[in-house]
């Protein structure tokens, strides 16, 4: 019982309190990029969250499996991104054979996904946590399903934003930066509740 | 096209192997370093004989610390509680009869400017001095819950986090101890398993 | 070519903080001091210049099918050794960075530069340009960084200006990161025009 409650405590801090763009910085690039339209934003988010749990699954049977066999852990880096570089291929491949409907909606941003510094990060991120492969999942699916929320709010408030004047310096990323700014102020109104959940769940 | 591939990876991975091999033994050094300046600063003591670590719980571990002449200075406890951003992580010397000696933190991801105060707030002649205190005799919550320690300003949930470490420190390793006779006979032990710090010079006070 | 113009260009014209935008998540997640914000700018200085050495060095052995992933070999490995060398020789530099020093492989500035300049160019014309483009990071980073740290803390470099307590700790926080970014490069978008 315990144990699902921490699986709990773990999904909720990753997607509301340590939200991985607002409050970690990861994965700003396309929070920045391609945040100018609500679908293509939730559609980069699904895509990041699919390639996250994955390359996890996949990175931490590498570390247990491989690297700490053979005590070659100085090569985590090279090997961590290189398999998220060759999944991002595979998923890529995979979903253009089999499902064509969901590459159609996804397709565009799988390449962009490889240099994502929020894959990498979770990856290291569940290695030094020292989480066991379910925890990590979880994390992982959490710290997806943040960015997918980060990307979507952000999004709905720069559809707004386009129909408003800006001061000329501000036109375009400094407006943008300016407003994501604000929703990291409202996503600080979450911190604390890991620990409030915690002695709730008597952990 | 394979071949340039596998041979670019093949002298990264000699050369990436080169420089572990080189920096490898200095990690290690550093962290056992750090390590005993650590246990040196918390036990207020300039030479001390550390003893191997015994692991209490998954938050908890400690080191029984003598000095050079065997005689017991108390224990270095390390021990972990969620703070306000993640994991806090302490290391707490006590004495024979668990007063607090000195502290230290070894691990923060409490808020700059606000909580991550916590390294110097309760230190001795600070706002929140803790030093000299004794968490079985005294009431050692915050103020806020009735208790005699002074929060950092705007960081209450730190403090909890920080004070509470250090209470489970003590309930775990010190009162479970017998405080005068046990602890002797367990530091003339570890004088034998001396883990890092290897010349001792007996030591002169313990400034409390 | 003149190298002299290749570094101003890093610094001034082609500034990867205020005018390409890239490298986005260090340059917010590191500045909560001036001090923080330039150790990140150096180490990807360090290697950056590196990186467009070799990669130019190499460029015409490595077949275009392979381009990538022979990139992103040769700079996982500088960083990695870059981490050790780190971890051994200035353990405080890796306690106040931690994540990021590793997320240097990601960073859209080594790969692009190694895509747009050290794959055309010759070694030494890359070693200038790792230099300005590196110096013009650093450079971004450590405005940024004084910025949020005078503000939010009264401290530039850990040296006091003003009271702690008139500090708004905001901008140490993730909220002033993004704030603090936004202006600048709204200042530096002013000073462009004029």
């Amino acid at each position: 019982m315990d144990y699902v409650l921490n699986l709990i405590l773990i999904i909720i801090t990753a997607i509301f309190v340590n939200n991985v763009v607002l409050a970690q910085f990861l994965g700003i690039c396309p929070f920045l990029g391609v945040s100018k339209k609500v679908d293509t934003a939730s559609g980069m988010g699904m895509a990041v969250t699919a390639v996250l749990l994955v390359a996890t699954i996949v990175t931490f049977c590498i570390q247990k499996y491989v690297l700490d066999v053979f005590h070659l852990e100085y090569l985590q880096t090279i090997a961590f991104i290189l398999v998220i570089a060759a999944l991002v291929q595979m998923i890529e491949i995979f979903l253009k054979k089999t499902m064509p409907a969901l590459y159609q909606a996804l397709g565009v941003f799988l390449p962009l996904i490889t240099t994502n510094c929020c894959i990498l990060g979770v990856a290291i991120l569940v290695i030094q946590k020292e989480y066991d492969l379910l925890e990590g999942v979880i994390y992982a699916v959490g710290t997806g399903l943040g960015f997918l929320l980060a990307m979507v709010l952000f999004a709905g408030l720069r559809e707004q934003l386009a129909l408003s004047r800006v001061p000329k310096a501000f036109e375009g990323t400094p407006i943008a930066l300016v407003t994501a700014s604000l929703l990291a102020m409202a996503f600080m109104g979450f911190s604390g509740v890991d620990g409030g959940l915690k002695a709730v769940f008597g952990l | 096209m394979l071949l340039v591939l596998t041979a670019i990876a093949v002298i990264s991975g000699g050369a990436l192997a080169m420089v572990n091999s080189v920096t490898e033994p200095q990690i290690e050094k550093i962290n056992a370093e750090n390590l005993a300046a650590g246990i040196k600063s918390v036990m207020g003591c300039a030479e001390v004989v550390v003893s191997q670590p015994n692991t209490v719980n998954k938050n908890i571990s400690y080191y029984t610390v003598s000095d050079a002449s065997g005689k017991s200075l108390g224990w270095a406890v390390q021990s972990s509680e969620n703070g306000f951003g993640g994991e806090l992580q302490v290391l707490v010397g006590f004495d024979g009869d668990g007063n607090i000696l000195g502290y230290t933190i070894l691990k923060t991801a409490e808020t700059p400017g606000l909580g991550a105060k916590a390294d110097t707030w309760f230190q001795k002649g600070a706002k929140g001095d803790i030093i000299g205190m004794n968490p079985g005799t005294s009431n050692f919550t915050v103020s806020k819950d009735g208790g005699d320690v002074d929060a950092i300003t705007a960081s209450t949930i730190t403090s909890r986090a920080f004070l509470l470490s250090i209470k489970n420190a003590f309930d775990e390793v010190v009162s479970k101890q017998d405080a005068s006779s046990g602890a002797s006979t367990q530091a003339k032990k570890s004088v034998a398993a001396d883990s890092c710090c290897g010349d001792t010079i007996a030591c002169d006070s313990i400034n409390e | 070519m003149n190298y002299f113009k290749i570094i101003i260009n890093g610094i001034v014209k082609e500034n990867p903080t205020f005018v390409l935008l890239l490298g986005m998540c260090p340059t917010l997640g590191t500045t909560s001091s001036a001090l923080n914000g330039m150790m990140m700018g150096l180490a990807t200085m360090c290697v950056l210049i590196v990186s467009n050495f070799l990669i130019s060095l190499v460029k015409k052995l490595v077949p275009d099918m392979v381009r990538i992933p022979s990139y992103i070999v040769i700079i996982a490995s500088l960083v990695t050794m870059l981490q050790l060398c780190i971890k051994a020789y200035a353990p405080e530099i890796d306690k106040s960075l931690g994540l990021f020093i590793p997320l240097i492989v990601v960073n859209c500035i080594i790969l692009g530069r190694a895509e747009s300049f050290a794959a055309k160019n010759n070694p030494l014309a890359s070693i200038f340009d790792g230099i300005g483009i590196g110096l013009g990071f650093t450079c971004g980073l450590t405005i940024l960084g004084s910025v949020r740290e005078i503000l939010g803390t009264g401290c530039i470099f850990g040296q006091t200006i003003y009271s702690e307590n008139y500090g708004m700790l905001l901008f140490v926080l993730a909220p002033g990161a993004f704030l603090a970014l936004g202006y600048l490069i709204a200042i530096f978008n002013k000073l462009k025009k004029a």
